[in-house]
This record gives C-alpha cells, sequence and structure tokens, in this order.
C-alpha cells in the first residue's frame, strides 16, 4: 500500500544545549522583549473609556418628552415581553385624563440582559437602553432601579408625538398645559 | 505608590525642633491600613469560569484592559491561594455544591463577586436546576449587572472590592451571609 502524504518528522535525541532549555527560554524572552516596541494595546480604563457606538445596549433608562412628561402610560408591554421578567409595573390614573402612567415601574438591573425588546416593543418610545455599562452594586436591593432613578438615568428625549397637546385642547376640557404638566409628574 | 494610607506628621507642632518629637518627613501609618493597602493591591481572583461572563474575564486579564494594573492579574486555580472569587456565570444546582467547597477551601479574608446577571440573580433563568443568585449559597460583596459585564465593569467591580478591602480594614469585622428573608426577587418559575 503506497503512502500518502509526507511521514511526520519527529524531533530527534534533544543534544546538551536543549537539554540546558536555554535556547528556548532566549527565544521567549526576545518575543517578550519585542514587544516593548511594538503599539501600546492597553486601555487605561478608569481614565479612558471606550467609545461605544450609539446603538450600544447598555442599561435600561426611562424618559422625559420635551415637556417633561413621563412618556411611559402603563400599558405592560415591556413587563410582558422582558425575557428575565426584571421589569414591574403598577400602573396609576394620572389627572390629565389623557392617559394613565406608571406609579410604579422597577427594573431589576441583575435581572436585565439588556437585549432591547423593551425599547424595541414600547409604543410610545419611553424606555431607551442607554450607553451605561459599568454600573456596579454592593446589595440586590441596591440594584433594583425604581421610576425615578430610571427617569433621571434617562433624562429627556423629545419626539413628534402631540397627542397630550392635541387631546387636552379639542374641547376634552381637562385644563391647561400647566396642570396636566404637574399631574404628569 | 503614592496611595499609601498613612499621613505624613505634618500636624506636628512646627516650632522647634524639640528632642522628643518625629522626624517630619517620617511616614507613620496603622499596621492595619499597611496590611490592607498590601491585600487591595494584590487580590488574586480566584476565576469560577462557569459559562459565558469568562469570556469576558479572559479579556479583562488579556492586555487590552489589562488586570495586572490593579494587581488582580494572577488568576489562582487553587483556592488555597486566592483572595477573591469571581463568579462568572450560570450556578447551576449540580454546581453550586463545588463553588459553595471552594469558597470554603479560600482562605481568609475573602471577597465575592458576582458577575453577570446569572450569578447575581438568576438572570433570565428563572428555572429549577439555576440557583436564583449565588448569594444563596456564599456571601457576596460586589454585583455587576450585564449580560455579559464589559471587562469595564468587572475592572470596576475589583476596585470596588478594593474600597471594600479599606473599609473592612477600618471597621474591623466581617460581613455576614443576608438572610434568605431579606433578599428581593427570589422567586423562580412563573
Amino acid at each position: 500500500m503506497p503512502l500518502i502524504g509526507k511521514p511526520v518528522s519527529r524531533p530527534g535525541r534533544p543534544t546538551l544545549l536543549e537539554l540546558t532549555y536555554l535556547p528556548s527560554i532566549l527565544k521567549g524572552m526576545w518575543i517578550t522583549f519585542r514587544h516593548l516596541f511594538r503599539r501600546k494595546v492597553t486601555m487605561q480604563y478608569p481614565e479612558q473609556t471606550w467609545q461605544m457606538p450609539d446603538n450600544y445596549r447598555g442599561l435600561p433608562a426611562l424618559v422625559r418628552d420635551q415637556a417633561e412628561r413621563v412618556k411611559c402610560v402603563a400599558c405592560f408591554l415591556c413587563e410582558y415581553v422582558c425575557p428575565p421578567k426584571a421589569i414591574h409595573i403598577e400602573a396609576q390614573e394620572i389627572e390629565s385624563g389623557v392617559e394613565k402612567g406608571p406609579k410604579v415601574f422597577d427594573i431589576n438591573m441583575l435581572r436585565c440582559i439588556m437585549c432591547g425588546y423593551c425599547e424595541e416593543v414600547c409604543p410610545e418610545q419611553a424606555i431607551f437602553l442607554t450607553r451605561e455599562y459599568s454600573t456596579v452594586g454592593l446589595s440586590r436591593e441596591e440594584m433594583i432601579f425604581p421610576k425615578d432613578k430610571l427617569l433621571q438615568m434617562g433624562g429627556i428625549r423629545g419626539d413628534s408625538i402631540r397627542k397630550w397637546s392635541r387631546l387636552t385642547q379639542d374641547g376634552e376640557g381637562h385644563g391647561a398645559q400647566g396642570a396636566e404638566r404637574s399631574a404628569a409628574r | 505608590m503614592s496611595d499609601v494610607p498613612g499621613r505624613a506628621a505634618t500636624s506636628l507642632p512646627a516650632a522647634g525642633h524639640d528632642e522628643g518629637a518625629l522626624d517630619p518627613w517620617l511616614l507613620t501609618t496603622r499596621l492595619a491600613d499597611y496590611v490592607a493597602w498590601g491585600r487591595k493591591n494584590s487580590l488574586w481572583p480566584m476565576p469560577m469560569g462557569l459559562a459565558c461572563c469568562a469570556i469576558e474575564l479572559m479579556a479583562m486579564v488579556a492586555p487590552r484592559y489589562d488586570v495586572a494594573r490593579f494587581g488582580a492579574e494572577a488568576l489562582r486555580f487553587s483556592p488555597r491561594q486566592a483572595d477573591m472569587m469571581i463568579v462568572a456565570g450560570t450556578v447551576t444546582k449540580k454546581m453550586a455544591p463545588a463553588v459553595k467547597r471552594i469558597y470554603d477551601q479560600m482562605p481568609e479574608p475573602k471577597w465575592v463577586i458576582a458577575m453577570g446577571a446569572c450569578a447575581s440573580s438568576g438572570g433570565m433563568f428563572r428555572s429549577y436546576p439555576v440557583v436564583q443568585g449565588v448569594d444563596e449559597i456564599i456571601p457576596v460583596d460586589v454585583y455587576i449587572p450585564g449580560c455579559p459585564p464589559r471587562p469595564e465593569a468587572l475592572i470596576e467591580g475589583i476596585m470596588q472590592v478594593q474600597r471594600l478591602v479599606e473599609e473592612r480594614a477600618k471597621a474591623g469585622r466581617r460581613k455576614s451571609l443576608p438572610g434568605a428573608a431579606t433578599r428581593p426577587d427570589t422567586r423562580t418559575g412563573s
């Protein structure tokens, strides 16, 4: 039967110099030494930070609209879609009568897997994933973020939805902009 | 090192250099602070890599993030040589006795980082074979959210452990295992 391919060359008996391991050690040290003159790759983390892309998915947060109303209307879609069931919502009526709003909106950040389903499913564009990626906590209770903290993290993100002003001005008779704003708070 | 927790004896009376006063350049500190300074800059981790979080754990040790800058690059695969256990990944009920045993074998003082959603709270695995947070079996000092967390977040966690080392040296007491009744959100299933 003919031999297919080349036979593997086995190393012979090591010489006396190889038995001292010195050539191998020097070879390894030479590789290490060469790295001194290569490009430095280390990011000095607490001083330097990474520039993440715009669509980076970090911790989720709630946002307010340009009139500083809480945009969330407590429709429970995000709570329903959340794979680890990290979101807990309790709804309440708000005075303007246009929408309801969240009384309690907790996100357990230790359950959250930053999948972005909540942002994707939200019909009011009220929940967004921020670019925050380096939060740590000392206890589980501390890492359940309440509504106020989520709103503070999210900040203001305006949009073109004008339903609040339209519905309150078109004869619904639910007062002026100011009362509605205070109710939303 | 500039962050030696000592205080230069600058509060000594400046007027006159009498016989009993210390040399103003002499650095004085408490022994406990000095030991804590040594400890916090050589936290050798025990890599309890159980799932995908371990990949980010390896990235943290690699040159890009280089946790050697914090003295925590010497991953010890023997619990006898480790100071800090990084539980990275899903703790299943089958693995839980091993995690507990390895924690028990680590010498005091020891710290635990629960890295990622699974180790911190069970994450998305609300199911019967998964421990709903590693703090059900061992006391956890620092929780890191993320699935998996970025290496920066883990570095942030190690920096938090370093602060805990200092605080413990000041307080001189040990964090106890939290009772199951005080923990929220340990329900499974549903």
